[in-house]
């Protein structure tokens, strides 16, 4: 080994390793997309149903009233299974030549079988797409707050199974502190802050004492449970007027709450909800485009490096965590301040579990868990309006849907999730 | 250039571990333009020493003085602020991160955001010659980019003195020689380096000055013209053997056959690529590389750890892949793995428990679906004894022992039964010299008693030492298989993938002309 | 980084070996060409015994009581104590005298304190009473003096089986928290069984329960091979089943012909016939039933198959060191379904003695009670272990049974079990926090005896190396 000869080139060894490479094949897409066709295939045209399905487009005051789109089932169906299983072939072709395809494809066919679903199970009456969509953007709204929380606790390494805590320990919080003070934006501050409490003693378990962040989790959920239920017991029920807070006004945004179909859906709501639309760009931005972004992902991922450059890696997940209960918080005050004006008993219903499912969905990208809180929303919304029109389908299993797409989404079947690789591990430092 | 004061200055530096003293009183001090090795084998505190000076550990006793000023460091921040940096040996790169990404992180206003941090890096790599492009992906980067995209953060914050910590564990030689062109080119520069390593040819070749530490305590200087042996007896504490005493090799008919064998990763790589070899009984076949190059996979397709794997692994007639992990076990295949922590033992299980590991069925340790513990107490008193594993007892857990006598405890327990092939995967790694000559002659034991016995290194100096062949991996597929006593200057180009005219040994050389 | 110092570091290594096999007559060189296939590879023996090596005897009594002090038992009772406190906080807080009496508090503070002691004293008192001995009903004879005893025990039953669910899952390093899901499943096939079908007495309950245990098994099972194949995490896998479970039973309860009652509106079962419920052990006026003993025999089991058996060796390495495991010729992908279906097997035992022993007269999706999650506190305060799951389901059995009557006597609400558990388990996975708040000697962990011995070792480590 000599020295005294610097070699000069060290450009060789800096190109990076390109190893040969055999073709590798995925079918779990095509399989997964096969089983779908063969799910309309037997619901669209096997037990078609007669008659025609009318989608209603326009609601009162639209500055523009679009007409009413009748689609008869039957054809519609076939035409629906035909270029459904077009697709799955593309996917096929495209894994037995180890092609990659875009996202369009899998958006594509979802949207296609949306659609069948619609017509299918809506035969013979009218579907009110405005209501439905303003439904849908209602119900996620607790969904997206909490797969906020999710995201940002996750992203710096506390994997957050306490949103359901979050959600119920805003609700409550926010409906007694608004009651009693009768100012209801006071009730939000207080539902965040209640939140934050939450996120706090996650975060204190998880990261001074180092306990298993998915008990404390669970844990918190049964503890926040406990406490609003004995609380509510014990004070609300005999107190009705510390339960009875003053629901925030819905502010039209003049104008824009026209346009057909989405000004309905998008622009009647109350702050809470205007508040979710700045919120989640503004994360989806922080995140990747800011020094607090960088930070946070550092400490998700390699919290060893991020120490070794003077971040405290402590300090920042302790305060990101609480910033992720204040998020969520928002999403308990909503319940009670927004939708229903009262505090019940476990009000939240497991929506901070959907909200979990809408992260892991999400692959941990804001954008992308507000895509899947969005399309858990819709399940619901189509749900109900499928049970007011009375559906051919039983209630249980449209509720059941975002949980089964979660299942298949953590097996792998769709996208693939990768969490942030120290998320869940506490830091220990010597 | 020389100041009034050294650069960095330690003195009187205390580590302790509850009762172990990591760091005993170790002064050292490295001036402006001047390379000091520090020189230890593994486990005498280098690195705790390192991460003491770099906020990573507080120190019970001693200070730190930077230019003759008093430092108090409370954590990696003060002591970057300070002007010191640090190459790691683990490199402490976010992987998901870009390059300019993870020069930024921690320095955001400082470096003027992601464009400045894009420019720094530029500048750095024009400087060195780098060719660094800012926005690559660490995770898409050959490990030898990696370690200059830690020496270009080290750099962007100007550090004055530059701690390397075992830098030359994962490169080629090749590498090894551009990274240490790149340390004279900084020491030219004016920078004061730490060199911390326990290879002797490394020290040789570059130091300005050495300083030798023992069991936490430096034991003295030494200057670079010393020979090997002297640098190698003060940092063992004794005169050590630096060779391996074997007899030549008496081949047996039993073989390994390993033909074609191609392993791909999760995407398609090919990481072991068309490799082909036979090793004999009685010989040792030493496959040599830098760590990456496709040895991991290698051993681990012959264990059927591998799934995507083809071709042939045939030992003694009976074809191994394809088989389950037990399968292959149960062919009599002992497996030293590389991490013995990983993948060797369950640090929270006993030692008595740790020896039985893979003998989970049937006799002697199980009976009727029942655990034997009176057999089990028996074998593991008796292998605490042959092997010498220096512990409280047999119930003592594995995870509490030193790293010597893990790896006896792993031995112990692969060698406790009948086997027909040994395969022992970087078996000395981070031990000490006592364990590393205890490890070894239990290898050349098992090749003596006429098995075919595989060992991975990248130490060229085990290889050499072990090696009745030599077959040196690089990319995944096998460069050659040449003689034990091949140069290294020709093994150094092999590592790098450059094809030497096949030797003569491509087969056993038969009775090594005994 | 961890606490330890690195194994690169650690300077107790024995530095000096004797040099052995060096010499050309170690181990048995077969000159002939014709070996056996496999060879014993004779360990050398060290030359020269090395018999300074450390063997330091541990003082059985010192560390046993050191075990006590400093691990888990005072830890659990201080948890449970502090909790308590807490759930008397809150009990007192709420309470209608308490809060009339802080009115004047300055005034006259004995009012204030007397409100809250009575609050909390009586709380915890009708807990007592309900869960251990009713002191009131001791006129009326030994059988109502103890009945609460019983009552606890009926009520750990279940909670008892769904801890070793939760806790053999965790020792194979699994996450179970689907016992919702797995008891609703294990509920509804054991209760189908039970209305379905006529069969002899004992046999009939015996087949039911049976059945309703690989039902559990089986959704838990699908957990456990998506771990396996498909690298699902079971955390969120067991998550989402519970809720599919939920909604498909809510389903099946509704639909005649499925699981409703011929002729009821209501999601809910028909009633079990009398062959297919577990009679209770000692009569009425005792509800304890023969399920409390089928719990007591899954502990057992359990127990022998955790410590003693070699599937439980095996789980316990996949648990600790999966990697290690596998090396070590272990399936753990089959080991990780067959801890699943084991865990929801127990886990099924709980669903199947709740519609056979607690609730017989028709089921509805609230089955499970909470159960499924109560299982992980029961799990977690017993340590994982089958016999401290069994002590932690008795407590929690306790907590119930005197729960209800506290809300009946005192009018608090039952929930407060739910707080103080919780609080429980909190205080449990963090002693540093039990020994802060108790001003208990943080860890160190060692004794200073285990201290000095470690100094011995290290120093003559150390000397050895001198010596040199």
């Amino acid at each position: 080994m000599t020295t005294q000869q610097p070699i000069e080139s060290p450009a060789a060894s800096a190109q990076a390793i390109e190893l040969e490479r055999a073709v590798v094949k995925h079918w779990k897409a095509p399989i997964s997309f096969a089983v779908l066709t063969l799910v309309a295939l037997v619901l669209f045209i096997v037990v078609a149903r007669d008659g025609s399905t009318t989608l209603r487009l326009s609601s009162v005051g639209d500055f523009i009233a679009l007409p009413n789109a009748v689609l008869p089932a039957r054809p519609t169906g076939i035409v629906v299974v035909v270029l459904l299983a077009a697709l799955t072939a593309l996917s096929l072709w495209a894994a037995a030549t180890a092609r990659r395809l875009g996202a369009w494809l899998p958006v594509a066919f979802g949207i296609l079988f949306v659609l069948g679903f619609l017509v299918w199970a809506g035969a013979g009456s009218m579907i009110p797409v405005p209501g439905l969509l303003f439904a849908t953007v209602g119900l996620s709204v607790p969904l997206i707050f909490g797969a906020m929380g999710g995201v940002l606790s996750e992203r710096a390494g506390v994997v957050n199974i306490a949103i359901e805590a979050q959600l119920l320990g805003g609700a409550f919080t926010g409906a007694v502190v608004a009651s009693a003070t009768g100012v209801t934006l006071l009730g939000v501050l207080a539902a965040m802050v209640a939140s934050v409490l939450v996120s706090m003693v996650l975060a204190v378990f998880a990261i001074r004492y180092f306990v298993e962040q998915v008990i404390v989790g669970v844990v918190l959920n049964v503890l926040v449970t406990g406490l609003t239920n004995f609380l509510y017991s014990s004070m609300l029920t005999d107190n009705p007027e510390l339960n009875s807070p003053d629901r925030l006004p819905r502010i039209p945004i003049p104008g824009i709450e026209t346009i057909p179909i989405l000004g309905p859906a998008l622009f009647e709501h109350t702050v809470i909800v205007y508040a979710m639309f700045i919120i989640v760009p503004l994360i989806a931005w922080g995140l990747y485009k800011t020094t607090w972004g960088l930070r946070l992902r550092s400490i998700g991922e390699h919290p060893l490096a991020a120490d070794t450059v003077g971040i405290n890696v402590n300090r920042l997940r302790f305060w990101n965590v609480s910033l992720a209960g204040a998020v969520a918080g928002l999403g308990g005050a909503y319940f009670t301040l927004d939708t229903t004006g009262a505090f019940t008993r476990e009000m939240t219903a497991g929506l901070g579990y959907i909200a979990l499912a809408a992260v892991i969905f999400g692959q941990w990208n804001p954008i992308k868990a507000t895509a899947a809180a969005l399309l858990f929303g819709f399940a619901s919304a189509l749900q109900q309006t499928l049970g007011a029109i009375g559906s051919p389908v039983p209630s249980e299993f449209m509720l059941m849907l975002p949980y089964l797409i979660t299942l298949l989404a953590v097996a792998g079947f769709i996208g693939q999730s990768r969490p942030p690789a120290a998320s869940g591990k506490p830091y220990i430092k010597q | 250039m020389s100041a009034p004061h050294p650069t960095l200055e330690l003195r009187g530096i205390t580590k302790r571990f509850g009762a172990l003293v990591a760091n005993d009183h170790i002064d050292l001090d490295v001036r402006a333009g001047e390379i000091h090795c520090l020189l230890g084998e593994n486990g005498a505190g280098k690195s705790t020493l390192m991460n003491v000076l770099y906020g990573l550990y507080r120190a019970e006793e001693g200070e730190i003085l930077l230019d003759g000023e008093p430092q108090r460091f409370a954590g990696p921040g003060d002591a970057m602020r300070a002007g010191i940096g640090m190459v790691h040996q683990h490199f402490m790169l976010i992987p998901v991160f870009t390059v300019a990404e993870n020069v930024l992180l921690g320095h955001e206003k400082a470096l003027g955001g992601l464009a400045g941090a894009r420019e720094k890096v530029r500048e750095i790599s024009q400087r060195f010659g780098f060719h660094v492009d800012p926005d690559a992906k660490i995770e898409d980067l050959p490990v030898g980019v990696q370690q200059r995209v830690e020496i270009i953060k080290a750099l962007s914050q100007d550090a004055k003195v530059l701690v390397f910590d075992e830098p030359t564990a994962v490169l080629t030689p090749q590498e090894t020689d551009e990274l240490m062109a790149i340390m004279q080119q900084l020491r030219d520069e004016g920078t004061a380096i730490v060199f911390i390593t326990h290879k002797l040819r490394e020290v040789r070749a570059i130091a300005d000055r050495i300083t030798v530490i023992r069991l936490g305590k430096v034991v003295g200087q030494a200057s670079p013209e010393s020979s090997t042996t002297e640098l190698a007896s003060m940092m063992v504490g004794r005169a050590v053997e630096l060779t391996v005493h074997k007899n030549p090799p008496v081949l047996t008919d039993n073989a390994l056959r390993v033909e074609h064998l191609t392993v791909l990763d999760a995407v398609g790589q090919k990481v072991v690529n068309d490799v082909s070899f036979t090793v004999r009984g009685g010989e040792v076949l030493c496959i040599a590389g830098v760590q990456g190059n496709g040895q991991t996979e290698l051993t681990e397709a012959i264990l059927g750890l591998q799934h995507r794997a083809t071709g042939s692994i045939d030992l003694n007639g009976n074809e191994l892949l394809g088989d389950s992990v037990r399968d292959v076990l149960d062919a009599g295949v002992g497996f030293v793995p590389e991490d013995r922590k990983v993948d060797g033992l369950v640090g929270e299980f006993s030692i008595a428990e740790n020896l039985m590991l893979d003998r989970y069925h049937g006799a002697p340790f199980v009976r009727a679906g029942t655990l034997d513990r009176g057999a089990r107490e028996r074998f593991a008193t008796e292998k605490l004894g042959s092997f010498d594993i220096r512990a409280q007892g047999i119930e003592s857990k594995v995870g509490t022992l030193s790293g010597g006598n893990q790896q006896k405890v792993v031995l112990a327990r692969e060698l406790g039964r009948p086997l027909s092939l040994l395969v022992a995967s970087q078996p000395t790694r981070g031990l000490d010299v006592g364990s590393i000559e205890f490890v070894h002659s239990q290898i050349i034991a098992s090749r003596d008693a006429g098995i075919p016995v595989i060992v991975v290194s990248t130490e060229l100096d085990e290889v050499v030492g072990l090696a009745d062949r030599i077959a040196v991996m690089y990319r995944g597929a096998i460069v050659g298989i040449v003689p034990a006593d091949t140069s290294r200057d020709i093994l150094g180009l092999m590592m790098a993938g450059e094809r030497v005219a096949d030797g003569p040994s491509t087969t056993p050389s038969k009775g090594a002309a005994a | 980084m961890n606490d330890q110092p690195r194994d690169a570091d650690d300077p107790i290594q024995p530095s000096q070996q004797q040099h052995v096999g060096g010499s050309p007559d170690a181990g048995q060189a077969p000159a002939v060409v014709h070996a056996p296939e496999a060879a014993e590879v004779q360990v050398a023996a060290p030359a020269a015994p090395i018999d300074d090596r450390t063997v330091v005897e541990e003082d059985p009594w010192g560390s046993a009581f050191r075990r006590i002090m400093g691990g888990n038992l005072v830890m659990a009772a201080l948890a449970i104590l502090t909790s308590l406190v807490v759930g008397g906080i809150l009990i007192a807080a709420t309470d209608e005298r308490v809060q009339e009496t802080s009115g004047y508090f300055f005034a006259r503070p004995g009012d204030m304190l007397g409100a809250v002691w009575s609050a909390v004293a009586g709380a915890y008192s009708a807990l007592f009473q309900g869960a251990v001995l009713n002191f009131a009903a001791a006129d009326r004879g030994f059988v109502f003096l103890i009945k609460p005893l019983t009552d606890t025990l009926n009520f750990a039953t279940p909670l008892i089986a769904a801890g070793l669910g939760v806790a053999l899952a965790f020792r194979v390093g699994l996450f179970n928290i689907g016992g919702r899901g797995q008891m609703l499943w294990a509920a509804a096939a054991a209760a189908w069984v039970g209305f379905s079908f006529q069969l002899p007495p004992v046999l009939h309950v015996l087949v039911a329960i049976a059945v309703g245990i690989a039902a559990g098994a089986v959704w838990a099972g699908i957990a456990g091979a998506l771990k396996a194949y498909t690298g699902a995490h079971e955390v969120i896998s067991t998550i989402m089943l519970n809720f599919v479970a939920f909604w498909f039973i809510t389903w099946m309860l509704r639909t005649q012909g499925l699981l409703q009652n011929p002729g009821s509106n209501n999601p809910i079962s028909p009633p079990m016939p009398p062959s297919a419920i577990l009679p209770s052990i000692f009569g009425p006026p005792f509800v304890l039933h023969w399920g409390f003993v089928l719990s007591v025999a899954a502990v057992v089991v359990c127990s022998w198959l955790i410590n003693r058996s070699s599937l439980g060796f095996q789980f316990r390495a996949v648990g600790y060191n999966p990697s290690a495991a596998l090396n070590a010729g272990m399936n753990v992908k089959r080991l990780t379904v067959y801890a699943m279906l084991i865990s929801g097997a127990f886990m099924g035992l709980a669903g199947a003695q709740q519609v056979t022993g607690a609730v017989t007269t028709g089921f509805t999706a609230g089955i499970d009670a909470g159960i499924g999650f109560d299982a992980i506190t029961v799990a977690l305060l017993g340590g994982s272990t089958p016999w401290g799951t069994f002590f932690a389901g008795l407590l929690f059995g306790a907590f119930k049974a005197g729960g209800f009557r506290m809300q009946a006597a005192e009018g608090v609400p039952v929930d407060i079990i739910l707080v103080v558990q919780s609080f429980i388990v909190l205080f449990i996975a963090a002693p540093p926090l039990v020994r802060a708040m108790f001003g208990l000697p943080q860890p160190g962990r060692k004794s200073r005896r285990q201290r000095r011995d470690e100094a011995t070792l290290a120093a003559m480590a150390e000397r050895k190396g001198e010596q040199a």
